[in-house]
């Protein structure tokens, strides 16, 4: 019996374990704890790497929750599913494993960044809850699974926000993201409603099977797409993006952005694989590459005014999920062309999915380095900080990196990425491509703003007992830096190896649907 | 006359589709235009029920017994279980959430002596 048959439902079981076995871990004492909450996010790592070479060698993977055999999708020789079913293409495997890197990286520089606080049992295991939720997200094919993981992973970050509820901030962003996201999660469970009264089926397979769009298939599609860009912080709706992403501990706003890609996994899972081609107009393409263009214009041209490091960065990366909006719509508008697909929809796609990977880990980064700014020095406004590059040197370093690679400066790997948006959005409208390249200007700017008034000039004297920040934290900053540094040494591996199959998973909606549907055994 | 018969049962079947939809109108407007924190958290406890509502009508069929075979007795329909796990889930998470919510409020008063959503705003720009 070989046993990776069963990564998907392991994934999601290793950090529920984690979470709920933390406080145990918490009772013997801090070095245990640190122990359980390193150990657990690497073998989550390890986990998604595994499940995505499983993936890579097998096709789609399907596994049946608490059915009689792990593949049994159809029982009885019935003709519709039963029972949760995960299901794991490229996308969801490639989804995994940006999730859990960033979740990391988050967790070792939590070690000593929390360590001033009380109540860290606890904050382990919402970080651990959290995950559970993002990665269920990724791994789940049934609609009303994806909802709950989805209630899982808001409450566990609510939790996370207002962590240090002594700041009437932190409750003030939490409360707001409350909010959003619950109001986001009720739509999307109204959405379900709707399939499951035309359908009486949940499983995203099976009603991608037997979708025609009709009036209720219209309002869920609204539904579902209002909800999910709401969830990832895409224009209209962005306004708690800053707020959360500010007051979240760094080591949580580094999760929080990959649990942002959760919900943009989301959308393009219902739009390619749950609808696919019946997606009849271009209406919606249009409207996520319309919100793709003001999400990554208004994101910056805020981010440009601010004063804040922390709410500078999150104003971006408001601007950068613009980036990967604008992708993948392009995408989604050429995919009943299939000369279209081949001219410049595929490209758009690989874009938009490498620009994902690229966002996750250049801006958890970001977000670690702010963190360390404020840890050593104890502010986070930029109008204190300065000449901070001589006593924190590496920090500094993987700074320069980070922000090189958000301003997609050639040869990063930002700038692949931007590239082929641009390449691919020019040939359907010049305005969209020169739209992302003033964007990505504006970008620039502010981090060149950011370097020089927080790294560079004379050094203050209040700072003169400022130092390097502890090991552990280099340590989560470095994971990323290495991460960002290999994706810019090998573009053209992580391209071939790691985007392409994804977008060719996200486009085969056939493929998606005859892997639950298609007999099961 | 036989027309009207025809479309009575049609229409009472549909009333309780009018009432998640009122549910959720009201609900949206409370969060979006009340002013008062507490208010505010019942137009999403209002959302929430709208929610629980629309899944358990969906599963309902007309003159169904429970579905549960043993204790069903002799009937032809059966309403459908699915739903009603799903509203059971539903309901959990928002009873979590409810909570958490009300908990969040009561802090935000603590520190800012107010439920009013005009006087909340440390956070902008």
């Amino acid at each position: 019996m070989n046993w990776n048959i069963h990564l998907p439902a392991l994934i999601i079981a290793v950090p529920l374990l984690g979470a709920f076995a933390a406080p145990l871990a918490g009772l013997g004492g801090k070095v245990t704890r640190n122990i359980w909450f390193v150990a657990v996010s690497i073998a989550t790592v390890a986990l998604s790497i595994m499940l995505w070479q499983h993936v890579q060698a097998e096709g789609v993977v399907v596994y049946v929750l608490g059915g009689e055999s792990w593949n049994l999708t159809l029982p009885s020789g019935l003709s519709w599913p039963i029972r949760i079913i995960l299901e794991v293409d490229a996308f969801s495997a490639f989804m995994a494993i940006v999730g859990s890197i960033a979740a990391m990286a988050g967790a070792f520089f939590s070690l000593r960044f929390m360590e001033r606080f009380s109540g860290l049992d606890k904050f382990v295991s919402l970080y651990f809850l959290l995950m559970a939720g993002m990665l269920g997200m990724e791994l789940t094919g049934d609609l009303f699974n994806f909802f709950v993981f989805l209630e899982i992973a808001s409450v566990a970050s609510f939790g996370l926000v207002a962590f240090w509820r002594d700041r009437p901030e932190a409750v003030e962003a939490g409360f707001k993201y409350m909010i959003v996201s619950t109001v986001a999660a009720m739509l999307v469970l109204i959405a379900v409603g709707f399939f499951y009264g035309r359908y009486n089926a949940v499983n995203m397979a099976a009603v991608a099977r037997m979708m025609h769009f009709g009036y209720p298939e219209k309002i869920a599609l609204v539904f579902l797409v209002t909800a999910l860009a709401m969830k990832c912080g895409a224009v209209p709706m962005h306004m708690w993006t800053p707020d959360a992403y500010t007051e979240a501990p760094a080591g949580v706003t580094c999760l929080l952005v990959a649990v942002s890609q959760a919900s943009l996994y989301g959308l393009f899972r219902v739009c390619f694989s749950l609808y696919g081609a019946s997606l009849g107009s271009s209406v919606v393409p249009w409207t996520i590459i319309v919100l793709g263009v003001l999400s990554m214009f208004i994101g910056v041209t805020m981010a440009v005014i601010q004063k804040e490091i922390k709410r500078l960065m999150a104003y971006h990366s408001v601007s950068q999920i613009g980036y990967i909006l604008l992708g993948l719509g392009v995408g989604l508008l050429a995919l009943k062309d299939p000369q279209a697909m081949a001219d410049y929809g595929f490209t758009a796609m690989k874009g938009g999915i490498y620009h994902l990977f690229n966002y996750t880990m250049y801006k958890g980064l970001l977000f670690l380095t702010a963190g360390a700014l404020f840890y050593a020095a104890g502010s986070r406004n930029l109008n204190d900080l300065g000449g901070l590059a001589r006593v924190m040197p590496h920090t500094a370093f993987m700074f320069v990196i980070a922000a090189a690679a958000i301003a997609g400066l050639p040869p990063f790997n930002g700038f692949v990425s931007k590239l082929l948006i641009y390449e691919s959005t020019f040939a359907v409208y010049p305005v969209l491509a020169i739209a992302a390249l003033v964007t990505s200007v504006l970008t620039l700017a502010s981090f060149v703003k950011v370097f020089q008034t927080a790294f560079l000039g004379p050094a203050k004297s209040v700072f003169a007992n400022v130092r390097e920040v502890p090991a552990t934290m280099l340590v989560g900053m470095s994971i990323l830096t290495v991460v960002v540094i290999g994706l810019t040494l090998l573009p053209t591996w992580s391209l071939a190896n790691l985007v392409e199959p994804a977008a060719k998973a996200l486009v085969d909606q056939a493929g998606y649907i005859s892997a639950v549907m298609g007999g099961g055994l | 006359m036989r027309k009207q018969e025809a479309r009575r049962p049609a229409m009472t079947g549909n009333m309780p589709f009018l009432v998640v939809g009122i549910l959720f109108f009201l609900g949206l407007y409370a969060i979006l235009f009340e002013r008062n924190l507490i208010k505010i958290a019942i137009g999403i406890t209002l959302l929430e029920a709208s929610a629980n509502l629309l899944l358990i009508v969906l599963g309902y069929r007309t003159g169904g017994s429970i579905p549960v075979f043993t204790l069903a007795g002799d009937v032809q329909t059966m309403t459908l279980p699915t739903p009603q796990a799903l509203t059971l889930t539903a309901i959990v998470i928002g009873l979590a959430t409810s909570a958490l919510l009300l908990s969040l409020i009561m802090m935000l008063y603590k520190h800012y002596g107010t439920l009013d959503v005009r006087e909340i705003r440390r956070l902008r720009g």
